[in-house]
């Protein structure tokens, strides 16, 4: 029985995948052994090390100077500025109680969600229809749709913003909601044309001879079995949605209306020289949703990421 | 209890023709089109609408408010002769140029590193993304505040150090070459951890085997790296170096967030510039032009890369010969 399975070509290539998968995540294995912990330390180590600390230093000035008295803040020769004696909440408190910062949060939340969930949406009946309904001329929307992801809304937002104007969404967050796809259709559809593609066809096929339409089979079928590729996009476009900015700085002008980022850089900065303790303030809570989601995903993010580079 | 199995199906109703509206549910193309309806809804009116317009509006004198007249080419001669633009123009392209060249490298070094076999390996990764995960105008805020005329906590490490007179602070903002520099920095800073994670996953598909099969042949690492790892690499090094590109190209949240463009319109990129005469300056069609002529540039950036990934398969089929 052994014997017949291991001639059959596929399944050889089967084990040959299965012997080298151990080799390739157990990291111990290989040529590591020829290095020894000196030499090691010079050449990964201490680099590895500087680039993490240059990479992570803005966030800890960010931390620390949120957290710093005001007369602190100015006063950078008197003690140590990388520490805090008396640390205080104050510049929060302003924050969150005497601005609209909550109300910024909040229009931030509504329009990545519902842009993210739109484009969700569109992206899956889309994707499906590319990979597995295979249309005329499937192939070369493909094409277009990725040619579409390379478009910067750079060049976008001046058209964009009459647009906005003749639609009458102008200072409304109806403007972003329906702009932001634009950004997240092309990225989501390609994501998930790579996630359908790995579905076997059989499973369609046995639905569609038990007599399911193409919409029960995706709802039934093709989404379960998706769902690790639909959170990826999820994700990775809800950020891009927290993210954006020229949209939102164009497209919306009176002050609660605007999102964080707008907001971060347009109502705090007004001259006043205390204003970095709640600046920072404003971008710390402004990162933290993203952090926080991010350290709950942090293995669909990166596939989100890599797998719409990879295809 | 055996009635309702014995008793006789129903007379199945005859065959009938395929009607319009069975047409319109079953038929491939069909059923296609309305898959995809909502997100060609989206792109087209909200992507190849505007990217139209923006195309028509540059030859346009359209301002805020009134619909432009069609003047030619006089927007785009206009500029050339702007020392502003021109400005705008040769500093985006030392821009891209200088930050995705810093960026691949340290990128594809950093990539590297964390190839190896170390602890917490997983944990250092996540970490490492982190500045891509937060928007990029809170961190360009915080580099605004790292790198404060007054009170930039760089300028307090080099007091430190002793390297310059705590009486002569640098004036990293309000010097314009030092301004550049600033913003050149930061997006650098933005863009290794995307180029060294997508690099990494690239790395992690090369298979060790192979690294020991050149090892037992005597290729020194470098070699290795040249000769292995490289040619692997390239198809997916294409990929990130046009978005990397792409994306650095046409920035431009963190020159908002930083300067603004200044000092002296000195850290303007084409972008940038094209926000403040389109919108605040009330010029669309100048704008709209200022945006268009990113076009050909982007289109180079991808025809670039997109040659760079046709030569590697064609590469490979001539050695599958």
């Amino acid at each position: 029985m052994t014997a017949t399975a291991g001639n059959d070509p596929k399944t050889t290539a089967a084990l040959a995948a299965i012997g080298r998968s151990p080799a390739k995540d157990d990291h111990s294995e290989g040529m590591s052994y020829l290095e020894s912990l000196p030499r090691k330390t010079v050449t990964v180590y201490i680099p590895l090390f500087i680039i993490v600390v240059v990479l992570l230093f803005p966030f800890y000035w960010m931390f620390i100077t949120s957290i710093k008295p005001d007369q602190d803040l100015l006063d950078l020769h008197g003690g140590n500025p990388l520490w805090v004696s008396e640390p205080t909440f104050r510049h929060f408190y302003k924050l969150l109680f005497e601005s609209n910062y909550p109300t910024w949060l909040w229009n931030t939340m509504f329009v990545a969600v519902c842009a993210t969930f739109l484009s969700i949406v569109a992206s899956v009946l889309a994707a499906y229809a590319i990979t597995r309904i295979r249309y005329r001329g499937a192939q070369s929307v493909g094409g277009l749709i990725f040619l579409a992801y390379l478009v910067p809304p750079s060049i976008l937002f001046i058209p964009l913003s009459t647009i906005i104007h003749v639609y009458g969404l102008f200072d409304t967050p109806f403007a972003l909601i329906l702009t932001y796809p634009t950004i997240l259709i092309p990225f989501c559809t390609w994501l998930l044309m790579g996630y359908f593609k790995t579905i076997p066809y059989e499973l369609e096929e046995c639905a569609l001879i038990d007599g399911a339409s193409r919409w029960q089979i995706l709802v039934k079928i093709i989404i379960p079995l998706a769902i690790p590729g639909l959170i990826s996009a999820f994700i990775f476009a809800f950020t891009l949605c927290w993210n954006e900015f020229i949209y939102a700085l164009t497209f919306i002008s009176s002050n609660p209306n605007k999102t964080v980022p707008t907001a971060i850089v347009s109502e705090f900065v007004d001259g006043d020289v205390f204003r970095w303790g709640s600046l920072m303030a404003g971008a710390l809570v402004g990162s933290l949703p993203l952090v926080i989601l991010y350290a709950f995903f942090v293995e669909h993010y990166v596939s989100a990421m890599t797998g719409a580079v990879k295809e | 209890m055996t009635d309702a199995a014995l008793a006789r199906p129903p007379a199945r109703p005859p065959v009938r023709e395929p009607t319009a509206w069975d047409q319109l549910k079953v038929n491939r193309n069909w059923l296609g089109f309305w898959f995809m309806l909502p997100a060609m809804a989206f792109l087209v009116l909200f992507l190849v609408y505007p990217l139209g317009k923006g195309l028509w509006m540059s030859f346009t004198d359209a301002r805020i408010g009134r619909e432009g007249r069609f003047v030619g080419l006089e927007n785009f001669e206009w500029l050339i002769e702007d020392s502003d633009f021109v400005r705008a123009l040769v500093f985006t392209i030392v821009f891209t140029f200088v930050a995705s060249a810093v960026k691949f490298a340290i990128g594809l070094y950093l990539a590297l590193l964390l190839n190896n076999n170390l602890p917490f390996k997983a944990f250092i990764r996540s970490v490492v993304l982190i500045p891509f995960i937060v928007p990029t105008v809170l961190s360009a805020v915080a580099f605004w505040w790292i790198f404060d005329t007054q009170f930039s906590v760089i300028t307090w490490g080099l007091v430190k150090m002793g390297i310059i007179d705590r009486g002569s602070p640098i004036n990293w903002m309000g010097d314009p070459f030092l301004a550049q520099c600033v913003v050149i920095f930061a997006n650098i800073w933005r863009g290794i951890p995307f180029i060294a994670i997508t690099l990494l996953a690239g790395l992690q598909t090369v298979s060790p085997s192979l690294y020991e099969a050149a090892t037992l042949d005597g290729a020194t690492k470098w070699q290795n790296f040249r000769y292995v790892t490289y040619p692997l690499l390239t198809p997916i090094i294409a990929v990130v170096m046009t978005f990397s590109v792409l994306f650095t190209f046409t920035d431009f949240q963190l020159i908002w967030a930083m300067t603004r463009g200044g000092p002296v319109n000195a850290t303007h990129l084409m972008a940038t510039l094209s926000y403040q005469r389109g919108i605040l300056g009330g010029n669309l069609g100048e704008g709209a032009a200022i945006a268009i002529s990113m076009v050909p540039f982007l289109l180079a950036a991808i025809m670039f890369s997109w040659f760079g990934l046709q030569r590697r398969k064609w590469q490979q089929g001539e050695n599958n010969d």
